[in-house]
């Protein structure tokens, strides 16, 4: 008897609808490449190294890789990696803002605008290598910018104490990056920004400050705190850049990530994969409260 | 309100001068080679220089497989997540952002330990299986752009409309795919595709732990090594990405991709 009922629910949704039934599979069938691929290149390769991160070399369970982070070197590396990370993004939000809201409702002429857009989206995909080669040519010390205030205002850069190959200049070299990503996440945030909720207020006798602390930063901050976390992690995956201009002389982690997967500088394969889950556990971080706050935001963005 | 156009202005101005001057600063550096005069000797060297068009042809071919394997994943799945598992969507757009959590360089350090030569999966033992896992690799770090693009395309179609119609006159689904939608979201591929060109085309990080002679290790070597090529270099990698965006620009008038986060 439950076998019976058993068939005939079984057979029941089949019999009025066979075409629902026959493209079900195809269907499932047209995502088992994306997920074959999703998970041989990205989930198990992941998940290998984060697993890997609580081995011993000879398979068993352990705490002690996570345990030797606590290094000077390492733990070094990270702050630095977090210092660097912070400057661009706060830096580059700050500047962004002001850019795109500059763009938005500054009350410039129209073609500005786009022009900062298409600006905005070849300089936020200019970085790499690339990108360092032409700081180099701008404030290392044969740059141009750097020979232009010893010559022009008799003002010595470097003896004043930068240096491009440092943390302050992988920072301003970040920005150049991360100042056009934050106008192009900003841009439409700031578009939901209604003009009437500005007209509203003065009319109600706002002044600026006023409309911005009560008015516009609480539909913003969702936006800005997200997009500032979304720099944050775009700058502390970054290796080329740093790769390429400095070398291995500032201590970060994807750089010593990357000695250590070329040459093995930690002489500890298990080190480097619990080096690794530092880095996906603080990006990750950022990057799902990014995911967050951008959901909270666009309830206003309408 | 003067004081805030005034205030644009500044902001628009500090904005443009960040933009420009490195690169005034890098043309003119790659000019300088040749002492006390400006001259193209910089350029002269690198477009003669055999290593250059090598790694350069190497990584276009890597850029256009990896084009091929990004719209062969991302136009199926987005098409069938539109029109018959919509209840896949959140977990599928949560895969596709990924990529932009975990860092290339933990990617390429998890290749390097589950395929390893010894590996059930041996893609490094071979230059042609590496080959093959950098363009893999690649189309991972593209995904998400590539996705994002299809899948604002279809939005823009009326993909069930299209279905039907192409199926009541008989089309198997193959023809529906890529003789139906995929003409139909061509703008939106073709802004991925050139969005991934411009990702491939000097990256670093893959391929050279995966050890390839692709044009970014080249670049690499090449600025440790000299002085002045590097800014021509610079100067030529910044008119390839330039060249990319700005052909999305074309191609993609009235259509708008975003883009949003690079490595």
């Amino acid at each position: 008897m439950p076998n019976q009922t058993a068939s005939a629910l079984a057979a029941a949704p089949s019999a009025p609808k066979p075409a629902t039934r026959a493209s079900l599979p195809l269907a499932w069938l047209g995502v088992v490449p994306f997920f074959a691929f999703a998970t041989l290149f990205l989930i198990l390769p992941t998940l290998d190294l984060m697993i890997g991160a609580f081995q011993t070399p000879t398979g068993g369970f352990t705490l002690d890789n996570i345990a030797r982070l606590n290094q000077p070197t390492i733990i070094s590396a990270y702050k630095i990696s977090i210092q660097v990370s912070l400057a661009s993004a706060l830096l580059g939000a700050l500047i962004g803002f002001f850019l795109a809201h500059a763009a938005v409702s500054g009350g410039l002429p129209a073609w500005i605008r786009p022009t900062l857009t298409t600006f905005s989206g070849v300089a936020s995909n200019f970085a790499g290598i690339p990108l360092a080669f032409a700081f180099l040519a701008t404030l290392g010390r044969a740059g141009l910018v750097t020979i232009l205030l010893r010559d022009l205002f008799g003002f010595n850069l470097y003896g004043a104490g930068f240096n491009l190959l440092s943390f302050w200049g992988l920072a301003i070299t970040y920005l150049y990056f991360q100042i056009p990503l934050m106008v192009l996440i900003l841009m439409p945030a700031l578009d939901g920004l209604k003009k009437e909720w500005g007209e509203a207020a003065a009319i109600l006798g706002a002044t600026k400050a006023q409309y911005w602390r009560h008015v516009a930063l609480p539909v913003l901050w969702p936006s800005l705190l997200g997009a500032t976390l979304l720099l944050f992690a775009n700058a502390f995956g970054a290796v080329a850049t740093a790769y390429a201009l400095t070398g291995s002389s500032l201590n970060i982690v994807p750089i010593l990530l990357y000695a250590q997967i070329r040459g093995d500088v930690l002489h500890d394969p298990h080190l480097g994969y619990a080096l690794a889950l530092g880095m996906i556990l603080i990006t990750g971080f950022s990057n799902v409260a990014y995911i967050w706050l951008r959901t909270r935001s666009e309830r206003w963005l309408k | 309100m003067k004081t805030s156009r005034l205030g644009a202005w500044i902001a628009v101005i500090i904005g443009a001068l960040y933009f420009l001057v490195p690169l005034a600063a890098t043309v003119e550096f790659s000019l300088k080679k040749r002492r006390g005069e400006y001259s193209f000797d910089a350029y002269a060297v690198v477009l003669q220089d055999p290593r250059f068009l090598q790694s350069f042809s190497y990584s276009i071919s890597v850029a256009i497989a990896t084009i091929v394997v990004g719209v062969l994943i991302a136009v199926p799945t987005a098409y069938v997540i539109r029109l018959r598992l919509p209840q896949l969507r959140p977990f599928v757009e949560f895969v596709t952002l990924l990529p932009l959590v975990i860092p290339a360089i933990v990617i390429v350090f998890g290749y390097l330990r589950l395929y390893n030569s010894s590996s059930w999966l041996p893609f490094t033992s071979s230059a042609r299986a590496t080959d093959l896992l950098l363009v893999f690799g690649y189309a991972t770090l593209a995904l998400p752009y590539m996705y994002r693009s299809v899948d604002t395309g279809l939005r823009a179609i009326d993909v069930k409309t299209l279905t039907e119609a192409a199926e009541s006159l008989g089309a198997s689904w193959w023809t529906i795919l890529f003789r139906v939608i995929l003409p139909n979201v061509r703008v939106a591929v073709l802004s991925g595709a050139f969005l991934t060109f411009a990702i491939v085309i000097g990256e670093f990080t893959l391929a050279s732990l995966l050890n390839r002679p692709a044009f970014g290790p080249y670049l690499q070597n090449i600025g440790a090594n000299r002085a002045y090529e590097p800014s021509a270099l610079a100067i030529i990698a910044f008119i390839v990405t330039w060249a990319c965006m700005g052909l999305i620009q074309v191609i993609g008038r009235g259509a708008r991709g975003s883009s949003a986060g690079t490595r």
